[in-house]
């Protein structure tokens, strides 16, 4: 395999007969990426890839690299599709910072992820170079200057006949190269190609014909890897016998809603939350749900409020733009204190903004989107595990306290796919349908307990307790009321519950020094990468400390605390804040990230921030490079 | 809506100890203007109630924004007074958690013609079993005087003070032309026994039934059915075996036409021609496919959906 001093894209493969024996490079870590154009299911290869990996007892962290477009040009570097699979002899919490193998169908697809700076500079590349004879002289003209572009770096670019081979198997290349890496895959990493197959036969289930000819694909690629290539990567499994199942973020809450006991989602298709959909479209039939799809955003909101009303705690799953629609609706059940649960799975914004792509961006949207003043509860799982057990801790918290939930999950958990501990679900946290034992007539519909703001729910169905609930300022009998006392009051019990609900939670764990120079602070799905790099900051000597919020409303105990033990505060997050740098940027205008906002405001401390709006996941390098800087000179961007 | 009388919270409760006075389905006093057609809308409601003995903790009144929204503070049933525009989805919402409630809706025609449009055509096509009231006045009231969708053409308003612009939305036109459509019927504020027999067909009907209820605002439309009210001949009354009785109706309404509301093509034709006002039921379709029927699913005990989900974590595992 050493192709750095050959003459790229004209080494001939070497005949199996001519081959050393495999060099077995045994690494704790290894990041891959399959990338093709779209269509040609370099997606679906990554994924049984990461599945096999996962199931083989590797620690699998799965990115995927979506092209904005349902069918963007072939051959185009922007119009690449497929999949980063970083896997681990432990466990992986994000997508890492460069890939050190690639399989590219082309070299325009391949020059996208070289070009976004995704590619280590000794990576090794496995190409097509089934273009460098090319009917097409532009076709060849485009291959050459490729490969110029791509020789800026000292990619060892390997010539992998992808097309020629899969064409012996099947008619349409195409529909077959997927499997055929696969296999060159499998070999390389010394999978365990029974499971490949099981997982083929899972991915094509009901296409016998499909699997059959996937299958013999693959064990083409594998036995061509066998006779031609001479690296392999050994990453060592550490084979666990506590139960996992492998998810991506979107089925863990499906099933996190199942588990809750909830049995009606209401919602509009919407990227990248609607996979959430997919999965309970299927799921829910067979678990009694009932899967709406509503005509609008509004009217899933609508339903999923007037089904919380009638009975058990019912949820709505949105992105951005169907937040921004969701608002009028959230103030609503906020007024008339309707237990709601809203997952809106972030991407980039404003307005369309990102659709498949990564941003925290909602946070203050969330909060404050409401007119008027509207408390609500706001978590952020920060795992894929944890987009599971949020969906019951949200159900809990918005029946308790008669409040809707907001859950924030994005675009990296809702398609990365991790290996996780199989959740051994409790009968307990099944919803029951309220209780609807009769109470005597005039009943308060909001007997508001002066102190907590708490009050009984009375459903309708429950025998003389019949009363109109209302958006309009009402009193405890739900009786509109537009006097002054009774406004303030209504204000006072609603944001009372807030309170209360924060004095009943644990202040947050500080993973690092208790006490030093950098406290880094994130939410949602940048935990893993925000923990790497910390990690590997302290490796080097730096004084950092992190600590991840999951209760955003209301805002865990103890921070100001906590915060007062480091020289600087800085949140890391993905949504947009000035540079201190920037033109015309002062300490004073500076438009900060959005939890720093918040953190500012609640404890009064100086927090700072670091944030990036590329769309990808944060890169634990990126991070770490912000924890230098900022634990170093104590300042700048 | 199916009045069978015995929804499931209602089975235990004896039918003798059901409510049978309409002032037992009375809430609080209605505050709408003296004169106001809502008022006789409500009697209407009330007496519907009394007569089919609804139980009041099954029933549920949700409504939007608007002086006729209010309609569910003055019952004594359950009620959501809900957002402007929005009651059908939150109704939807209540009638797929609560199959057995009976769920009527209230709605004026901003509600429903203008900033609720969207929902009133997919709410017409899911065919739920709901009782939906458009209460028409041709105005905004609550906010003094706007111009909504089915204000005359011409008519003053303090948005349009030259007279609206655009030809009026016809709302019958509109739901008969919705697919699965399965009631659509107009009547009036101003001739109670039709309003009341009007009502009961919806009620009794199992889908949606959509009932445009004109009435006048008596501040500010005061006189757009002026000459409908004086001279009852100008009214059509349409007259079916299958259709909204009118033999109450007496010699009051000497005009009528025989329409049989099986016949969509006809109802259209009807509804296009508004060169008259006509009363009575348009179209009925009994056996359109209901949503909530269609997607209704066996009720999971909670160690039914335990079972379910292990089996989901199964199908998962590593």
């Amino acid at each position: 395999m050493d192709t750095a001093k050959a003459p790229v894209g004209d080494v001939p493969a070497p005949a199996a007969t001519s081959r050393r024996a495999p060099r077995v490079l045994r690494v704790r870590e290894h990041t891959v990426e399959i990338v093709s154009d779209s269509g040609e299911g370099a997606q679906k290869c990554g994924q049984i890839f990461g599945a096999v990996s996962a199931k083989m007892g590797n620690g699998v962290w799965t990115v995927e690299i979506i092209p904005a477009e349902i069918q963007p040009p072939a051959r185009t570097p922007p119009g690449g599709s497929g999949n980063r699979v970083r896997i681990g002899v432990g466990p992986v919490t994000n997508g890492g910072d460069e890939a050190n193998l690639v399989v590219a169908f082309n070299e325009q697809v391949l020059l996208g992820r070289h070009r976004l700076h995704a590619i280590a500079d000794d990576a090794v590349i496995l190409l097509d170079d089934v273009w460098s004879r090319h009917d097409d002289a532009e076709v060849r003209r485009q291959w050459e200057a490729g490969l110029l572009e791509l020789g800026s770096k000292a990619y060892r670019i390997v010539p992998v006949p992808l097309e020629e081979e899969s064409q012996k198997l099947v008619e349409n290349p195409r529909k077959g190269k997927n499997m055929f890496a696969l296999g060159v895959l499998c070999w390389i990493y010394g999978r365990d190609l029974d499971r490949a197959r099981e997982q083929i036969a899972h991915q094509f289930r009901g296409k016998k014909d499909a699997t059959a000819q996937n299958v013999a694909l693959l064990d083409a690629g594998h036995a061509w890897a066998d006779a031609h290539l001479d690296l392999r990567v050994d990453v060592p499994a550490t084979p666990t016998d506590a139960a996992m199942v492998v998810t991506n973020g979107n089925e863990a809450i499906g099933m996190g809603a199942m588990a809750a006991g909830m049995s009606l989602c209401a919602m509009y298709p919407i990227t990248p939350a609607t996979s959430v959909s997919h999965y309970l479209g299927e799921a829910f039939d067979r678990a009694g749900g009932l899967l709406h799809q509503a005509e609008d955003e509004i009217a899933a909101a609508g339903v999923a409020i007037g089904a919380s009303y009638a009975g058990r705690t019912a949820f709505t799953i949105t992105s951005g733009p169907g937040l921004a629609l969701k608002t009028e609706f959230l103030g609503l059940a906020v007024m008339t204190e309707t237990p709601l649960v809203l997952v809106d799975v972030q991407r980039g914004g404003p307005s369309t903004g990102l659709p498949t792509k990564v941003e925290q961006s909602d946070l203050l949207a969330a909060m404050f989107g409401q007119p008027g003043d509207a408390p609500k509860v706001v978590l952020a799982p920060a795992t894929i595990e944890e987009c599971f057990h949020v969906m019951v801790t949200a159900r809990r918290i918005a029946e308790s306290f008669r409040v809707p939930v907001l859950v924030l999950s994005d675009a990296n958990l809702a398609t990365g796919v991790q290996p996780w501990p199989r959740p051994t679900p409790d009968a307990a946290w099944q919803a029951e349908p309220p209780e609807l034992t009769a109470v005597a007539e005039g009943t308060k519909p909001y007997d508001w307990d002066g102190r907590l703001g708490l009050s009984r729910r009375v459903a309708p169905g429950t025998p003389g307790g019949m009363h109109t609930v209302t958006g309009l300022s009402h009193d405890e009998r739900s009786k509109v009321a537009y006097d002054a006392e009774t406004h303030a009051r209504g204000c006072t019990m609603r944001s009372r519950k807030l309170a209360v609900l924060q004095q009943t939670l644990v202040p947050p764990t500080v993973v690092g020094p208790a006490s030093g120079d950098l406290l880094v602070v994130g939410w949602g799905s940048t935990k893993g990468a925000i923990e790497e790099a910390a990690d590997r900051a302290r490796a080097e000597g730096l004084s950092v400390a992190t600590l991840h919020l999951r209760f955003l409303s209301p805002l865990e105990p103890g921070l100001t605390e906590v915060f007062r033990r480091y020289r600087r505060v800085m949140t890391v997050e993905i949504n947009y804040s000035d540079a201190p740098d920037d033109p015309f940027v002062t300490e004073e205008n500076r438009r900060r990230g959005q939890l720093s906002m918040l953190l500012r405001s609640a404890t009064l401390v100086d927090v700072d921030c670091w944030t990036l709006v590329r769309g990808e996941p944060l890169r634990p390098g990126q991070v770490l490079a912000a924890m230098r800087r900022r634990a170093q000179t104590g300042g700048g961007a | 809506m199916s009045g069978d009388g015995c929804s499931l919270l209602g089975c235990g409760v004896e039918d003798e100890d059901r409510p049978h006075d309409m002032s037992e389905y009375a809430g609080a006093a209605a505050r709408w203007c003296p004169g106001c057609g809502d008022h006789a809308v409500l009697t209407s409601v009330q007496r519907l109630l009394a007569e089919e003995r609804l139980a009041p903790e099954s029933t549920v009144f949700v409504s939007g924004i608007g002086c006729s929204s209010r309609f569910p503070h003055y019952l004594r049933t359950y009620g959501f007074h809900g957002l402007h525009g929005r009651a059908l989805p939150v109704a939807t919402g209540v009638k797929l958690e609560r199959p057995d409630f009976d769920v009527f809706v209230v709605m004026g025609d901003g509600d429903c013609c203008s900033i609720g449009a969207g929902h009133w055509l997919h709410a017409t096509r899911y065919n739920m079993d709901l009782t939906v009231l458009l209460l028409d006045n041709a105005i905004y009231g609550l906010t003094k005087d706007q111009t909504s969708p089915t204000t005359p053409q011409g008519f003053a308003t303090k948005t349009q003070p030259k007279g609206s612009w655009l030809p009026p939305l016809n709302p019958l036109t509109t739901a008969l032309g919705v697919t699965n459509a399965s009631f659509v019927a107009q009547t009036a504020e101003w001739v109670p026994a039709h309003l009341y027999e009007t009502l009961k067909a919806a009620y009794h009907h199992d889908g949606f039934s959509f009932v445009r209820i004109l009435q006048r605002c008596p501040v500010w439309t005061p006189t757009i059915f002026q000459k409908a009210v004086k001279d009852s001949t100008s009214v059509e009354v349409l007259v079916h075996d299958e259709g909204v009785p009118a033999a109450d109706l007496g010699r009051a309404f000497p005009n009528r036409i025989v329409h049989d509301p099986r016949d969509l093509h006809a109802a259209r034709r009807l509804a296009e021609d508004t060169s008259r006002i006509r009363l009575g039921l348009l179209y009925r379709d009994p056996s359109a496919p209901r949503y909530e029927e269609t997607r209704a699913l066996p009720k999971h005990t909670a160690e039914e959906r335990m079972r379910v989900l292990e089996a989901e974590l199964d199908r998962y595992a590593v």
